[in-house]
């Protein structure tokens, strides 16, 4: 059974359609690469697995469990929505780290908010803190950040920070980890630290949704590619078949562009 | 007139002009605050009747995006923040009594005039106060809030944990400005007769001592200077992060 299903998704904003009819599932392990020109729907998609944009037609269900599902329309309880969010973890283009906290408060944030709604939480502060803290900690480190933890993100450079934001979206283990263009708003020399965590999380088997400009990584890592243009999928498959093999001409007609630029 | 006891007895009223200060802060920021959520609720009562025959003239389409609650306290804020202070705290003071509603004020005895004044001052500050936390609020990136969505925060703990901060950091330079300003507006109160320190050196013009009067200014400016003190440590304190 795949980790996570998508089924004829459809979002407007008032008149415009962004994306139509986008079908797809997702193996446990494996690694999504979601391509195409700006504009083209992918953050927007990604956004609603996340619950940051509610699709008007769709279902979504992560190991069978139906998250969403734009026919039923009951009423959901806060504590529901925040509950079918931890499936999915989301690392931003701008990294949206809180500027208040050190690198380690914005990994321990918000799984001490999640402690405090353990029944044994009381009892068991020193031990509960300690322990989310452990983890903070070994998370950061296998972000390279063994030296960064008590600094402020302005403090840290733009892949530091995107580092300790895969950190945080890592220390809630969710079930499936999406990025939204991680490297976009990143120099080229600090590009490939970020790429490089992201190779290595791959390799280490964490489900993935990556939204890249990053042509050659996406063909390097992805298990799978999906190429969208105008709101609909026009074409997926193995990076092999997608690159070597495309077979669609808007697929072809956007590889090459990207191909005369680098 | 020994100029000791003049000082003493300034002193001592602006004691009154202390208390304006404090009440009024006390009341206005969390009150502020209300404000500035009533200002930018979302509320459309009549949203259900979108797509609707009705809602497609102009007219109809107006109604379908009302938010009345935000419109209500946007007129509020906008006859309080037009309107002189002075001609409140009289309205305040004595409207009671001109529309018959029995005499409130004076029921408190001499305290009556303070507490007339407290509640202007109040409701003036809270006004802007609000605008300044509205713009604070607003002015922190959609992202953060969403970062907090997907990490499976609550609205509040949003709010308390990642925007508050940064909400405060915001908003010490333009709530400097207020303070400073609020403490010289308290002598608006003299215009209802309250004792303080404009008050009570215009007692000495009778008199025949002008000094008095041009001599309170040092007690404004010893006040402002404490605050301008203030204010730059807080904002020191909240160095450690930018926002």
């Amino acid at each position: 059974m795949p980790i996570l299903e998508v089924q004829n998704i459809e979002k407007s904003f008032g008149p415009t359609k962004v994306l139509q009819d986008i079908s797809f599932s997702l193996e446990r392990g494996k690694a999504l690469a979601i391509i195409g020109s700006s504009g083209s729907g992918k953050t927007t998609l990604l956004r609603c697995l996340n619950f940051l944009e509610i699709p008007n037609a769709g279902r979504i269900l992560v190991n069978g469990e139906t998250l969403f599902d734009a026919a039923d329309r009951a009423a959901k309880s806060d504590a529901e929505i925040r509950r079918r969010r931890l499936h999915f973890g989301m690392v931003f283009q701008s990294f949206n780290l809180f500027p208040q906290y050190t690198a380690l408060e914005n990994v321990m944030l918000a799984s001490l908010m999640l402690a405090k709604e353990r029944p044994d939480y009381k009892q068991n502060r020193h031990a509960i803190h300690e322990e989310i803290e452990n983890h903070a900690i070994e998370l950061l480190a296998q972000m390279s950040l063994e030296g960064r933890m008590s600094h402020y993100p302005h403090q840290l450079s733009g892949g530091q920070q995107q580092r300790v934001a895969i950190a945080r979206a890592l220390a809630l283990q969710p079930d499936i980890l999406c990025f939204d263009e991680p490297t976009s708003a990143l120099d080229p020399e600090l590009t490939g630290e970020v790429l490089r965590v992201i190779r290595s999380l791959a390799d280490q088997h964490t489900t993935m949704i990556i939204v890249t400009h990053e042509m050659a990584f996406a063909r390097d890592v992805a298990d799978h590619v999906l190429f969208m243009d105008a709101g609909v999928i026009v074409e997926e498959g193995t990076p092999s078949e997608l690159f070597e093999n495309t077979q669609n001409e808007r697929t072809r007609a956007f590889l090459s562009r990207f191909s005369q630029n680098n | 007139m020994n100029p000791s006891v003049i000082f003493t007895n300034l002193f001592q009223s602006f004691g009154i002009n202390c208390t304006i200060f404090v009440v009024t802060l006390l009341v206005a920021l969390p009150v502020g605050l209300l404000v500035a959520f009533g200002a930018m609720n979302r509320w459309e009562p009549f949203r259900c009747l979108r797509g609707s025959r009705l809602a497609s003239g102009k007219w109809g389409a107006m109604l379908v995006g009302l938010r009345p609650i935000a419109l209500l306290i946007k007129f509020f804020v906008w006859i309080v923040r037009g309107t002189p202070l002075m001609l409140q705290i009289i309205f305040i003071y004595y409207g009671p009594g001109l529309l018959h509603w029995g005499q409130p004020w004076n029921a408190m005895g001499t305290d009556g005039r303070v507490v007339a004044t407290c509640a202007a001052f109040a409701i003036n500050y809270a006004c802007y106060f609000s605008e300044i936390f509205r713009g604070g609020i607003q002015s922190i990136p959609r992202g953060q809030y969403e970062a907090g969505q997907v990490l499976g925060m609550t609205k509040r703990q949003i709010f308390f944990k990642i925007t508050l901060l940064q909400v405060v950091k915001r908003v010490i330079p333009p709530m400097g400005n207020e303070f400073m300003t609020l403490i010289k507006d308290t002598a608006l109160a003299n215009i209802i007769a309250t004792k303080e320190i404009i008050m009570m050196s215009k007692e000495f013009i009778n008199r025949g001592l002008i000094w008095p009067l041009f001599s309170t200014a040092l007690f404004f400016l010893v006040f402002c200077g404490v605050l301008t003190l203030l204010f730059g440590w807080l904002e020191r304190k909240m160095d450690y992060f930018r926002v």
